[in-house]
């Protein structure tokens, strides 16, 4: 639960140059242990989705040090980095970015396809994720003949499959209703226990709350604060509703008052999504 | 089937409009570059089909001939000066020249002779359709080719004209003989070539040189230079290359042919280049997708190079088809197009580095792709 799978020292990000340049992250500290599920959750423009780049080896720190299961990103080429996510990290996207042409199989596939595994072993493995996120009856389904969910389902068992220590998810119920958003924290924090793995999700969502085991909160670049369980997760969820009414998200929220040191996942009543949260 | 393939397959049939442009694109080229080529072999070979049927060691002609057509003469003397050099078995006089033919209308179309020492055998007709050989030595006997018929206003054996007011009758007729100047070959003796095409009897244009058993080519080639003035003495394969050369880049013939191929070339990558990049932009989003993922960019080139591939295989399929068709259409024209079992392997990895090649402009554009756009679409 403790063993640290990522983490991020002092990291500072700026982006633009000259006058238009802007410091979208200014020396931020995470960690991520394994068997950890941790909500990353902030305004939009306060560096969220920057910090999930640089967590997950698509953007180079400007300060700073980033390190992924023991390994420093520090003077790391595009394809040292690409080789960083292939072993470690495994993504989930809002808009699933699935590949329209390929089955759910073979987009699952794809994942340790470009690990270079053979065929068959790959194909079976692929078929045992899409069972383990409850999909083993649409294998042969392409995206168009899949619901959200299950589009959302098929993009974590291609995150799951090829067994990486660490899971970053964006936004990954913002394009789901309630129930199938609450389906996919469900399977989220299940692999989280089961499995081992650090997940970092960004979100505005505080509906996601009761599945975190931690929230980390990040407003202009920095960390503002960071809970695990308890009492203020529920300070944590007005933050949150306070942050999406400022960025224009505020309706999908109602909030709840949640007790207890480890937060139950199911429990939450999750309404209907009726309006996207803008992302940074 | 590695799923880069799978993946390149379904990309490439998943945009059928696309699809269709792009084998357009590789069918045009290929087509126009098979026409081109083809047509270039079979010019190639019918402005050297003479000198490839002549049963001939060396050939001795005037100084500074410059094809089989040319119809400047040596003197018959140098026949005997070259029989009698060692090793030397046959010296054959070969006469040519244009004349006018004049059909039982009165109409008159120009053909071209071709005398030979028929009982030598020096430049025979072949393909013989009706008639035979030795019938050529009867006086007034001629080979014309079937394909001319219409042009010389004959009908088969036994059909008679004139060539300079002398009368001459079909004794033998020859299929698939025909003449890259569309001017019809007539074959005769010898003796009746000069008398029909004005040629003095102690000239000759060519004299074809057979050698004994056991001589030694270059030794009599040698002899020949020294013994005979004025002349250039060729193996059959340096005339063909002679005669070649001057039909295909003196006459500029062939470079406007290989000009076409090399046009067909540019258009074809022009537009795979242009489908491959507008199909990559396309597929960008998944492509970043792929990247995130953490695929290397050789697995995304992978991609990229196999729909170069598989539309090569289908445009090249398409057009091999159209090509052959073509062959069959202009099998039996003044000028046929050829297409050999080397023209086709080349055409195909000419299509195969057109299309590859085309995709350079989509990798580079992939090669600048941000996985972390995956966040922002």
């Amino acid at each position: 639960m403790t063993e640290p799978m990522l983490e991020a020292v002092n990291v500072a990000k700026d982006l633009g140059s000259g006058a238009a340049k802007v410091a979208a992250l200014k020396g931020v500290s995470l960690t991520l242990n394994g068997g950890e599920l941790t909500l990353l959750m902030g305004p939009s423009g306060s560096g969220k989705t920057t910090l999930l780049s640089i967590l997950g080896c698509m953007l180079t720190p400007t300060d700073g040090t980033v390190r992924v299961c023991g390994h420093s990103t520090a003077g790391a080429g595009p394809e040292d980095l690409a080789l960083l996510r292939r072993e470690h990290v495994g993504f989930v996207f809002q808009s699933f970015h699935l590949f329209p042409t390929l089955s759910a199989t073979d987009n699952v596939r794809l994942a340790l396809d470009v690990r270079g595994e053979p065929s068959r072993a790959a194909r079976v493995r692929s078929r045992e994720a899409l069972a383990k996120v409850g999909l083993a009856h649409k294998t042969k389904a392409f995206p168009r003949e899949l619901s959200g969910g299950e589009q959302q389902r098929v993009a974590i068992a291609r995150a799951i499959v090829g067994n990486t220590s660490i899971i970053l998810a964006d936004e990954p119920t913002a394009a789901l209703d309630g129930e199938n958003g609450r389906a996919i924290m469900q399977i989220l924090s299940e692999i989280t226990r089961e499995r081992g793995h650090a997940v970092l999700i960004v979100t505005h969502d505080p509906r996601l709350l009761p599945f975190a085991d931690r929230v980390v909160h990040i407003e202009d670049g920095s960390i503002m604060g960071e809970e695990r369980g308890g009492a203020k997760m529920q300070m944590n969820s007005r933050q949150s509703s306070r942050s999406n009414r400022q960025s224009g998200a505020g309706r999908t929220t109602r909030r709840r008052k949640i007790a207890g040191k480890r937060l139950r996942p199911g429990v939450s009543s999750l309404a209907p999504v009726r309006s996207r949260s803008r992302r940074q | 089937m590695p799923l880069a393939f799978t993946l390149a397959f379904r990309n490439l049939i998943h945009d059928r409009l696309r699809l269709i442009a792009t084998v357009i694109g590789i069918v045009f080229s290929i087509v126009l570059v098979t026409v081109q080529m083809g047509l270039y072999l079979g010019f190639e070979r019918m402005v050297t089909t003479m000198i490839d049927h002549a049963s001939a060691d060396l050939w001795v002609m005037p100084r500074g001939t410059k094809c089989f057509e040319d119809p400047s003469l040596l003197n018959t003397r140098d026949r005997y000066r070259a029989l009698s050099i060692n090793g030397v078995a046959e010296a054959i006089p070969v006469v040519i020249g244009f004349a006018d033919w004049r059909m039982p209308s009165g109409e008159m179309t120009p053909v071209f002779v071709i005398g030979s020492d028929l009982r030598a055998g020096g430049l025979q007709p072949w393909n013989l359709a009706e008639g035979r050989i030795e019938a050529l030595s009867n006086p007034k006997a001629v080979a014309v080719d079937r394909t001319y018929f219409d042009r010389l206003g004959v009908s088969g054996l036994g059909a008679t004209a004139e060539i300079r007011q002398q009368p001459v009758r079909v004794a033998a007729v020859t299929s698939g003989i025909r003449s890259f100047t569309t001017t019809p070959f007539v074959y005769m003796d010898v003796d009746r070539a000069r008398a029909h095409t004005g040629v003095p009897a102690d000239k000759a244009t060519y004299v074809l040189v057979r050698l004994g058993p056991d001589a030694d080519m270059v030794a009599v080639r040698r002899q020949l230079l020294s013994n005979i003035s004025d002349v250039e003495v060729l193996t059959t394969a340096e005339f063909r290359e002679r005669s070649r050369k001057f039909w295909l880049f003196g006459t500029g013939a062939g470079a406007a042919l290989l000009a076409g191929a090399l046009l067909g070339v540019i258009v074809g990558t022009v537009i795979v280049a242009q489908t491959l990049y507008s199909s990559t932009k396309e597929h960008l989003n998944e492509f970043a997708t792929l990247r995130a993922m953490g695929s290397s960019r050789r697995y995304i080139y992978n991609v990229i190079v196999w729909q170069a591939l598989l539309s090569a295989v289908i445009g090249f399929s398409i057009a091999a088809l159209i090509g052959q068709v073509v062959v069959q259409l202009t099998a039996a024209t003044a000028l046929p197009i050829v297409i050999t079992p080397e023209l086709i392997v080349g055409l195909f990895l000419l299509t195969v580095v057109m299309c590859v090649g085309s995709s350079v402009a989509a990798i580079v554009q992939v090669t600048r792709i941000d996985p972390a756009m995956v966040f922002t679409r």
